[in-house]
C-alpha cells in the first residue's frame, strides 16, 4: 500500500463515476461507454455546478469594476489563473495567458512571437505526428515570412526519430513546435531532452500539451520550454477556454495579438500604451465562467494523487492493448515505448466509419476519422483509424464491451 | 419506372420487417455489398461528393430524359446507404428529384445519418443529386 496525504480522496473508480452524470446516461438503449476522452472529456459535477454558481450568484464584467459583482467575479476568475499557474507549476501569474484553447495559443504565438521573430529563410521543426492545429498556423506564418517548414520524421511505431531531429537542428531553425502527447497514437515525446537539445542551440520550443494536461503532470520550468498550450475541455473543464503559458521575457517582447478592451492601459487617438502580462494578450471580455469553470476543474484533478490516476490509467491502457491485440486482423497504429492510454486501430478491410457506427449503435462512444492528423494518416497510408481513448473514470468492463463490440463489427461487416 | 413517392413506401415497408437494428444495419451491409460499381474513370476529384469523411463517388447519366446515377464508397454502410438512394432517385426525371420530398430515411430509423454534420454525408448525398438534377435541367 502507497502512502496517500490524508487530503487526498482515494482513488475508488465507481465513486468518482457518481461525479459525472453523462457516465450513467443511455445511448441507443444502453449504458453509455465513453471512450472519446482525447477529443473532450466529460465534466464533474464540481464544473457544472460552479458555472451554475457563477451565472446565478455573481455574474459580472472582470477588472476595473467598482462594485460587489464585478470584483467578486475577477477575484475568482485571478484565483483560477494562479490555480492554472500551480498546475503547470509556472514561475510566474503573468506567464498564464487565457485563450479560447489550444488551437488559439498556438496560433497567438505564430501571430504575435512569429510574425516579429521570424525571418526570411528561417525554419520551423514540427514532427509528422503533429494535430493540424500545430501545423496550420506554421504553415500560415512560412508562407507570409518565406520561411519553411520542416517535419520530423517518425518510426514506424509512432515514435521521433530522435537522430533525425538532431540533424535538422541547423543554425536556420528559430522554433521547434511539437506536441507532448499523439492525440491519435498517444506517444508520450521526450520533450525533456527536445527541449534541451534545441536550446543547446538557442532554438525556442513550443508544446502542444492539449493531450498531456489530462494524462501527465506538467511542470514547465523542469521542462523549461519556452511556450506551453494547452485546452479546458481536455482537463474536465467547459470548452472555450485555454491556456498559453510563455516565459515571461518572451511574452513581454511579443507584441499584442489582438487590440481592444482589457489589453490597454491608455488610449488615445496618436497611441495606445498596452497593459500589463498577461492582459496584452488578453483583449475583450474574456471567457469568464469558462476560466473559473478550469479552475474548479483544476481543483478536482487535484482532489487526486496524479501518480494514481496515471498508475489507474495505464492500467487500463494495458488491459485494453492485450484485449484488442488477440481480436483476429486489428491492427494497433501507434505502439511507442512509452504511450498514454489511448488506442489507434482499424480492422482488416473495413472502413473505420463502418466499424465506429456499429460501435454507436451499441453505445460505445469511439472517434473515427483522420483525428486532425492528415498528414499522419497519409504518412501510414490509411484513410483514418478508430480511436479509443481511456480517462481514469473508465473501468475495464468498459474496455469488455469494447472488445465484444468490435468482435460484432467484424462479424457485420465483413 | 415507379415513382419516387412508391419507391419510399416500399423500402419503408421492407425495413418494418425488421425487428431490431442489427438486422436493419445487416440489410443495409448486403446492400452495401450488393452496389453495382462505380467504373473507375468516374473515381476522381470530379466525382467525389464533398463532406464525407469515408471516399464517396457519384455519377449521373442522362437517358430519354431520366437520370441514372451509379456510386461508390470505401466504407461498407455509407455504400448501402446510397445504394438506397439510388434505387429511389435513378431512372427519375430531373424535375420529380428536385421536387422529391425524402421521408423514407426518417421513417425507417436512420434519422441520425442525415444530420448536415453526420460522418457519411447522406444529406451532401441528397443534395448533391439534387444538384446533378438541376444542372440537368440547363
Amino acid at each position: 500500500m502507497k502512502n496517500i496525504s490524508p487530503d487526498k480522496i482515494l482513488f475508488d473508480v465507481e465513486k468518482i463515476r457518481k461525479n459525472f452524470s453523462t457516465l450513467n446516461s443511455k445511448v441507443n438503449d444502453k449504458p453509455l461507454v465513453y471512450f472519446d476522452n482525447a477529443a473532450t472529456t466529460q465534466k464533474p459535477e464540481s464544473v457544472i455546478n460552479t458555472l451554475v454558481q457563477y451565472y446565478e450568484e455573481y455574474n459580472s464584467n472582470v477588472h476595473r469594476g467598482i462594485h460587489y459583482l464585478s470584483n467578486k467575479a475577477s477575484a475568482e476568475f485571478e484565483n483560477s489563473r494562479l490555480k492554472v499557474k500551480d498546475f503547470i507549476n509556472a514561475g510566474f501569474r503573468e506567464e498564464i495567458v487565457f485563450t479560447r484553447g489550444t488551437t488559439e495559443s498556438i496560433n497567438l504565438l505564430t501571430y504575435s512571437y512569429g510574425d516579429t521573430f521570424l525571418n526570411e529563410g528561417d525554419e520551423i521543426l514540427i514532427s509528422t505526428m503533429e494535430h493540424h492545429s500545430n501545423i496550420v498556423p506554421w504553415q500560415i506564418l512560412c508562407e507570409k515570412k518565406k520561411a519553411k517548414l520542416k517535419i520530423i520524421p517518425i518510426t514506424a511505431k509512432g515514435e521521433i526519430i530522435f537522430d533525425e531531429y538532431i540533424k535538422l537542428l541547423n543554425e536556420k531553425v528559430k522554433i521547434v513546435s511539437v506536441a507532448y502527447i499523439s492525440n491519435s497514437l498517444g506517444t508520450i515525446n521526450p520533450v525533456e531532452e527536445i527541449i534541451n537539445e534545441a536550446h543547446k542551440r538557442n532554438i525556442k520550443v513550443v508544446i502542444d500539451a492539449a493531450q498531456a494536461a489530462p494524462h501527465l503532470k506538467i511542470d514547465v520550468q523542469k521542462l523549461n520550454c519556452d511556450f506551453l498550450a494547452f485546452s479546458g475541455h481536455k482537463v474536465f473543464g467547459p470548452t472555450g477556454i485555454g491556456v498559453l503559458y510563455g516565459k515571461k521575457e518572451l511574452l513581454e517582447a511579443m507584441p499584442p495579438f489582438q487590440g481592444g478592451g482589457e489589453m490597454i492601459k491608455n488610449v488615445t487617438f496618436e497611441k495606445t500604451i498596452y497593459n500589463d502580462l498577461p492582459y496584452k494578450f488578453e483583449a475583450g471580455t474574456p471567457d469568464i465562467s469558462g476560466a473559473i469553470g478550469l479552475g474548479a476543474a483544476i481543483d478536482y484533478i487535484n482532489s487526486f494523487e496524479r501518480e494514481n490516476i496515471i498508475e489507474y490509467e495505464n492500467e487500463l491502457l494495458e488491459y485494453a492493448t492485450e484485449k484488442l491485440q488477440r481480436i483476429n486482423g486489428l491492427k494497433i497504429f501507434g505502439n511507442a515505448q512509452n504511450k498514454a492510454s489511448l488506442i489507434s486501430f482499424n480492422l482488416d478491410g473495413i472502413h473505420p466509419t463502418d466499424t465506429g457506427m456499429i460501435l454507436d449503435k451499441l453505445g460505445i462512444a469511439v472517434r473515427t476519422g483522420h483525428h486532425c492528423n492528415q498528414p499522419l494518416m497519409d504518412w501510414y497510408g490509411i484513410p483514418g483509424t478508430v480511436r479509443a481513448s481511456f480517462c481514469f473514470y473508465n473501468i475495464k468492463e468498459e474496455i469488455d464491451i469494447l472488445e465484444k463490440g468490435i468482435i460484432q463489427s467484424i462479424k457485420m461487416l465483413r | 419506372m415507379e415513382s419516387i413517392e412508391k419507391i419510399q413506401e416500399e423500402i419503408i415497408s421492407e425495413f418494418e420487417l425488421f425487428s431490431d437494428w442489427t438486422e436493419k444495419y445487416e440489410y443495409i451491409i448486403e446492400l452495401g455489398k450488393k452496389l453495382p460499381l462505380i467504373s473507375n474513370e468516374y473515381k476522381n476529384e470530379n466525382h467525389k461528393v464533398n463532406g464525407c469523411v469515408s471516399q464517396v463517388w457519384l455519377n449521373s447519366e442522362i437517358k430519354d430524359g431520366k437520370i441514372f446515377f451509379t456510386a461508390d464508397s470505401d466504407a461498407i454502410i455509407t455504400k448501402g446507404l446510397i445504394s438506397l438512394l439510388i434505387r429511389v432517385f435513378s431512372n427519375q426525371k430531373a424535375e420529380d428529384i428536385i421536387n422529391s420530398n425524402i421521408e423514407f430515411i426518417e421513417k425507417i430509423g436512420l434519422k441520425e445519418h442525415l444530420s448536415p454534420t453526420r460522418a457519411n454525408g447522406l444529406f451532401s448525398m441528397i443534395n448533391t443529386i439534387k444538384t446533378e438534377a438541376k444542372k440537368s435541367l440547363y
